[in-house]
């Protein structure tokens, strides 16, 4: 499992296909399944032009949070490995914000898994956004649901 | 509230502020010094200088999830912070 933060650019696809790599190494032939989500910076929202982003963290408290909800993931779903990589400071429109990705034995538990823990980084990670608007910036309130 | 036993020996709390609720205490965060029986909500009224607690902010004592009435112990780093927005 391998859970960070980081402030430098995020390079989703090529962290996954290192982390495959290794995976391959340590469970070869032992998963049948990966599903993964990268979530990427809009420049819209809520009909506003979003010029960039700032995003904040409680270093320590957040670390610790996606540790749990990649554990209980790992728990519920029984999967195999977990990698989740966020990132946080200053972002542009375009730039991937979250990597999320789950191994398991079979399909079901892939999906299911990626997508749960997805929501629950959303409902319970301590990340704050703050929208770079041609006016001004704003704090975005609340995620919309996922489901 | 619970009550401060006054007299008695008092506790430092850390308290911590994120996101709008930082840019509206002007600061991220300060020591306080508070009664030796007090709740997460006791100390927000503490640093805050008696201002009610935004709706829907979230309180963490120790980087975990308390509830508001949840009593703290010194030492202890209490968090107070808006609706998380990450992903």
């Amino acid at each position: 499992m391998r859970i960070s933060v980081q402030s430098e650019p995020l390079a989703p696809w090529g962290l996954l296909a290192e982390y495959e790599q290794q995976l391959n190494a340590r469970h070869h032939g032992k998963h049948g399944a990966c599903a993964s989500f990268v979530g990427t910076m809009r420049d819209f929202n809520e009909g506003d032009a979003v010029q960039g982003m700032f995003l904040e963290h409680y270093p320590g408290m957040t670390e610790k949070a996606l540790q749990q909800l990649a554990e209980e993931a790992q728990a519920e779903y029984g999967l195999l490995d977990v990698l989740l990589v966020h990132r946080v400071g200053e972002l542009r429109p375009g730039e991937p914000i979250v990597l999320v990705a789950v191994w398991s034995a079979h399909r079901k538990a892939a999906f299911e898994a990626c997508r749960s823990l997805m929501e629950d980084l959303k409902r319970r990670a301590p990340f704050w956004k703050r929208e770079q608007l041609p006016d001004g910036h704003r704090w975005v309130e609340k995620n919309t649901t996922g489901y | 509230m619970v009550e401060a036993n006054l007299g008695a020996q008092t506790m430092t709390i850390h308290v911590k502020f994120f996101a709008s609720l930082k840019e509206q205490m002007g600061c991220d965060g300060a020591s306080v010094e508070i009664g030796e029986v007090a709740s997460a909500a006791d100390v927000w009224l503490s640093a805050s200088g008696g201002q009610p607690m935004p709706p829907n902010t979230l309180v963490a004592i120790n980087m975990e999830y308390v509830d508001p009435n949840q009593a703290v112990q010194d030492g202890d780093e209490v968090a107070f912070f808006p609706p998380v927005t990450g992903g």
